[in-house]
């Protein structure tokens, strides 16, 4: 009896996951590029530092981060800056209607099923990570108001520097 | 006996809580429609909610800022 408890605690803790932090890994993911239609994983981008952004259309603060992450990445993609936006949308439809509104220039990707938020644990919408060249997790964004753009800029900036 | 029953119970509930989930944040597509607030009026609610507070003289405790979304 006392195995069927343990088990059924087990079963009960199981449920639950560890959320990422600075430090780690980036977990790697191959998901499709909105405008090619190819698959695309995170492990392309190894080399380059990388705002990854996890958004949805029908996310309020979303109208206001895209057309800056996009003015940003402009600015900076020589310097070898990326912008990697996942789109959590369950019907791709309404992606597409909101960046017809918000067009962006950098790789939009495509989770309809939310299986990358999964591994990233996100604790809000929307979320962003800025991962080195190394692939590691530098900064967590959660939530977006338009003065946050200083600093993030900073911090893609100071990343850039480093090897 | 009475004992046995008991931890089965335990084992049970235990159990049935791994159905218990909450929604995640890039679920909530239909949590942040606007027919799914409960004002259609954003600022009339945030407005109701300013002073439904004061008077209790209390703050917090009421629904996530902008409904469903939780983004801020």
């Amino acid at each position: 009896m006392i195995r069927v408890v343990i088990a059924a605690v087990l079963f009960c803790l199981s449920t639950s996951v560890l959320a990422l932090s600075v430090g780690d890994t980036a977990p790697n993911f191959k998901l499709k590029n909105l405008a090619t239609g190819k698959m695309e994983s995170l492990k392309k981008y190894r080399g380059k530092v990388v705002y990854l952004d996890f958004w949805a259309s029908w996310c309020g603060p979303c109208r206001q981060s895209l057309p800056l992450l996009n003015e940003l990445r402009t600015e900076l993609k020589r310097k070898g800056f990326e912008v990697i936006a996942v789109n959590l949308d369950e019907d791709t439809d309404d992606a597409k209607t909101f960046l017809e509104q918000f067009p962006v220039v950098y790789p939009v990707l495509l989770d309809p099923k939310g299986n990358v938020p999964q591994k990233y644990e996100l604790p809000g919408m929307p979320t962003s990570f800025l991962i080195d060249k190394r692939g590691r997790i530098q900064k967590i964004h959660v939530g977006f108001k338009p003065k946050d753009m200083k600093g993030i800029r900073k911090e893609v900036i100071s990343f850039l520097r480093k090897k | 006996m009475l004992n046995t029953h008991k931890i089965f119970l335990i084992a049970l509930v235990s159990l049935l809580l791994g159905a218990c989930s909450t929604v995640k944040p890039w679920e909530r597509a239909h949590l942040a429609k606007p027919n799914m607030q409960g004002s259609p009026i954003a600022q009339k609610a945030a407005l109701d909610r300013h002073i439904y507070f004061s008077k209790e003289g209390a703050s917090g405790g009421g629904e996530a800022a902008g409904g469903g979304c939780g983004c801020n």
